[in-house]
């Protein structure tokens, strides 16, 4: 590692000391309980976190993006805080999707079919996927929004210039209810400036480079603000996977890539860190995650959800294969997606050959070991995940994957 | 002696302290039906925090973490206040949802296990009552 000079500006920092935040009549109000408990409680939990980081008034949002769907992730706890929500009458003010949901047993998925139902009468269209742009929920550059799903909130940022900070559940919760979100981290250009320069040394090709990129630097940089050099990708999906890969093994929600993302130019001060990532690096990573075949029982594409042009990319691979896959390969993705998917006859093509596309649903937060004990993928966001949970997992390339599986 | 942080939730609340030296995860870290730290890096665990004066770092892990404070409240098992040196969003949140006192930018240092406290959530005091 090179350093140039330490600008060691990390992001969001709590400030402990400094002036509350300015509040409008209309806000003090719903702080004092004037439009309902539920408002209320959002309006706390905004105030609150806004003092937290030094926010200094609230900022209208465009729109939500939900996390804690899963009945893995939010348990009865979650359930029991959503049902209050609602019975106070709480009523979402903007434009909100959700993370996908889990997928287990009968009692299982009976829980999550609940947890969707309170978020339907919160008025939130229950979508239920990582990849909201891709269909219901696409922003425009320089929206301020709440997402809190962090590959979604990284594609946000980076790719598209929408402006969002981490969220977690139930802060992107607060701000889909009120209709704001507090002003600090990501909504504030100063923010937004790179603080390290990773200079790309080895051409990157596929989906899986893109994945192993992200998995190291999320693994070496803190909650940094990469910017890229010599990265030429050719496919949006690749960006998407590095942003996942990148927030899945650390804290990063935007980067820029020189020529390519909207704020590139404007990314750089004078003095910025400087990185250089190789061949070496990567190859590290992928020799992490090189089970063998005889020991993966299922194959995972679509983590992000897969786009439509993943989607083709496997019904095509598996033309070429000719034969059925012994093991079964899930595809999750969108609804919106999949509707394509559907009436282009891909999906079609991938059931033949022991495929299924899984909409609404994500492998990462259901309760996979009780079915699966390895696992291939072309995500370094699910390979991540998947081994901390203690499965064997596969990380190779797309076409490797439908090509030699058994 | 009294110590000054910022009070982040509101309330007033008086009671034994139960000190953590580590961060503490809620997310698998503690029981929400009983109350009882179960994070196996925890340097209290097997301790309930229960009608306590829960003192730690700060949070860490999951923020579905929030959650399991607001599970602990709604079934009794929930601290009386809470001070931490750093709030962050997944504590600040569950305190609120909660409705526990929270009061951070406080040198846990220099508490400890067993003390009194008396903790005021809007003016961000602690007091060791002796």
């Amino acid at each position: 590692m090179v350093v140039e000079t330490g600008i060691a500006f990390k992001l969001p920092h709590p400030k402990i000391l400094g002036d509350p935040m300015y509040l409008t009549k209309e806000e003090e109000l719903a702080l004092a309980g004037e439009y309902g408990y539920a408002v209320q409680k959002a309006m706390e939990i905004l105030v609150a976190l806004g003092d937290v980081y030094g926010a200094d008034r609230l900022i209208p949002i465009k729109s939500a993006q939900i996390a804690g769907v899963s009945y893995k992730n939010i348990g009865e706890a979650g359930i029991e805080f959503l049902r209050d929500f609602v019975e106070a009458g709480a009523k979402v003010s903007v434009y909100t999707t959700l993370n996908p949901a889990g997928i287990g047993d009968e009692e299982f998925m009976d829980r999550q079919a609940e947890i969707i139902k309170l978020y339907r009468r919160m008025g939130v269209d229950v979508t239920a996927t990582c990849t909201p742009y891709y269909g219901a929920n696409l922003p425009k550059f320089g929206d301020h929004l709440a997402w809190s799903e962090s590959s979604a909130v990284s594609f946000a940022n980076s790719i598209i210039g929408a402006r969002t900070n981490r969220e977690g559940g139930p802060s992107s919760l607060a701000a889909a209810i009120v209709g704001k979100t507090p002003n600090y981290g990501l909504h504030i250009n100063e923010n937004r400036k790179a603080t390290v320069v990773v200079e790309v040394e080895t051409e990157l090709k596929s989906f899986l480079d893109y994945s192993l990129l992200g998995y190291h630097l999320g693994k070496t940089l803190e909650s940094d603000v990469p910017y890229f050099r010599n990265l030429k990708p050719e496919r949006l999906d690749q960006l998407k996977e590095l942003g996942a890969s990148m927030a899945a093994t650390g804290s990063i929600a935007l980067y820029h890539v020189e020529g390519e993302t909207p704020e590139w130019k404007t990314a750089i001060r004078d003095k910025v860190e400087r990185i250089q990532v190789g061949r070496e690096e990567l190859e590290d990573i992928r020799e992490r995650f090189d089970t063998e075949w005889r020991e993966i029982d299922a194959i995972l594409i679509g983590c992000p959800h897969a786009s439509l042009m993943e989607i083709k990319e496997v019904a095509e691979l598996l033309k070429m294969r000719g034969k059925p896959l012994r093991i079964p390969l899930f595809i999750t993705t969108s609804r919106a997606v999949k509707a394509l998917a559907d009436a282009l006859g891909y999906t079609e093509v991938i059931e033949r050959y022991n495929g299924r596309l899984l909409t609404d649903v994500c492998l990462v937060v259901s309760p996979i070991r009780d079915w699966y004990s390895g696992i291939a993928t072309n995500s370094g966001k699910a390979a991540f995940y998947f081994s901390s949970f203690g499965l064997k997992v596969r990380l190779d390339d797309m076409e490797k994957l439908m090509m030699e599986a058994p | 002696m009294k110590l000054r942080g910022k009070g982040i939730v509101k309330g007033k609340a008086e009671g034994t302290a139960l000190v953590s030296r580590k961060p503490l995860s809620f997310l698998g870290g503690v029981d929400p039906e009983t109350g009882i730290i179960t994070d196996v890096e925890s340097d209290i665990r097997g301790e309930s925090v229960a009608g306590k004066i829960l003192v730690f770092p700060r949070g860490k892990g999951s923020t579905v973490g929030s959650y399991v404070l607001y599970a602990l409240a709604k079934n009794g098992k929930a601290p009386k206040a809470i001070i931490v040196e750093e709030a962050e969003t997944i504590v600040t949140v569950g305190a609120i949802i909660a409705g526990i006192p929270l009061v951070a930018g406080i040198d846990v240092s220099k508490l400890r296990s067993g003390m009194r406290l008396r903790v005021d959530g809007e003016s961000g005091e602690v007091e060791v009552v002796d």
